[in-house]
């Protein structure tokens, strides 16, 4: 049971998939304008890596070696097309508010990455806690961005004011203010990391 | 078809809505490959001709296969597959026909397989130029020029960052924003002079 319990943390902190690995930005930086989006955009994308990771770690012994590629691409559409339509059927806000990004998990680097260093490996209990803890760790990491953008950057948090009279700087809102913030928050992990070593 | 739907896709695509600072599509790439110009002006002219073609192939297999047996909400599945093995074939392809042309351009190729900005263009044109389940006027030269426009915005914002970059290999920056972290800021300011040219409009 520990073991399950490592696999499934260290997604979180020690190889968080955005901050630690840098994979997949392209929908934490689109999305992250608000945290509800970035909620929905993180649990999306868990559900696709717990998916894709069980069952290629199901098959991985019938996939032929040189085309796994392809293979891993077309399980991950495959979770990718069922996200897309539960949320157009249950909410379709969200959908709209994703927009292409949610079809574009099919080519988010997380979950190919995850196939293709640890599921095609790895047992299928291990793949499902690592899926897990990954899909968490990646949405943690949205909330992070998607907090301080909304807060700096329109002065609420999931649409409530926090601090009243606060004058926001819509800069962070924009696309520019995505980069600007998850470039300072790598830069920051950076000087925690180099003060533990 | 008119000339100033073309002008204002041109236009979008490039400034208003360039796929690396406004969609940010492909910015794995981005980051990742331009660290000097030359390997930047290749990855830009692959992902220029892999976006051109992937618009033509996409479209006909959206309008003609997709669109008349009620299978759109195929489009992901069917689209990264035929994405994946069109880089795939063009790889082997190039890799017979002319080595050096492979040594320039080879080893970008398998990448573009996972760019985003591949698939987006797809399904921005699916989204754009299809209405209700049927082809707009013109869309398949619409989808084509977007096809064009969006590699020529991803080579303009390559093209700028890696001449950046280059230049900052001479500079002493701190150890904490190295790489990664500078870059995003670079091209944080880079996305803020292009935010000048919205409501850019015809």
């Amino acid at each position: 049971m520990k073991k399950y319990f490592y696999e499934f943390l260290k997604g979180i902190i020690k190889e968080n998939p955005t901050f630690v690995l840098v994979l997949g930005l392209c929908p934490t930086l689109a999305v992250s304008v608000s945290v509800i989006n970035g909620i929905g955009m993180g649990i999306a994308a868990t559900f696709v890596l717990l998916g894709s990771n069980v069952i290629i770690s199901l098959i991985k012994n019938i996939i032929p070696d040189r085309i796994r590629i392809p293979c891993f691409i077309v399980v991950i559409a495959t979770f990718v097309t069922i996200t897309e339509m539960m949320m157009k059927a249950y909410s379709p806000v969200l959908d709209r508010a994703l927009g292409i990004y949610v079809p574009l998990i099919v080519v988010n680097c997380i979950v190919l990455g995850r196939a293709e260093a640890y599921a095609q490996k790895q047992t299928v209990l291990n793949s499902l806690f690592d899926g897990l803890g990954m899909g968490v760790g990646f949405t943690l990491a949205l909330i992070l961005i998607s907090g301080i953008r909304e807060f700096l950057g329109a002065g609420k948090i999931l649409g409530h004011t926090l601090v009243k009279g606060f004058q926001p700087a819509f800069v962070l809102g924009m696309p520019s203010g995505a980069l600007l913030v998850i470039g300072l928050l790598l830069g920051f992990f950076n000087v925690l990391k180099n003060r533990r070593e | 078809m008119n000339a100033a739907q073309f002008l204002t896709i041109f236009i979008s695509a490039v400034f208003i809505y360039n796929v690396i600072l406004s969609r940010f599509l492909g910015l794995c790439s981005f980051v990742a490959i331009s660290k000097e110009t030359k390997p930047a002006m290749a990855m830009s002219l692959s992902v220029m001709f892999v976006t051109t073609m992937s618009s033509i192939i996409t479209w006909f297999i959206y309008k003609f296969l997709l669109i008349p047996f009620g299978l759109t909400y195929l489009r992901t599945i069917s689209f990264i597959l035929v994405i994946a093995t069109f880089v795939q074939f063009v790889e082997m392809v190039i890799r017979k026909i002319s080595p050096p042309l492979y040594r320039f351009f080879g080893i970008y190729l398998p990448l573009i397989t996972v760019n985003c900005a591949v698939l987006g263009v797809a399904v921005l044109n699916v989204d754009m130029f299809f209405i209700n389940g049927r082809a707009t006027p013109g869309s398949f030269y619409y989808s084509l020029f977007q096809g064009i426009c969006v590699g020529l915005g991803y080579a303009l914002a390559m093209l700028l960052m890696s001449g950046i970059r280059e230049r900052l290999d001479l500079c002493d920056v701190p150890k904490a924003v190295k790489d990664f972290p500078l870059a995003f800021i670079i091209a944080s300011i880079m996305s803020l002079s292009f935010l000048g040219f919205n409501g850019f409009r015809f």
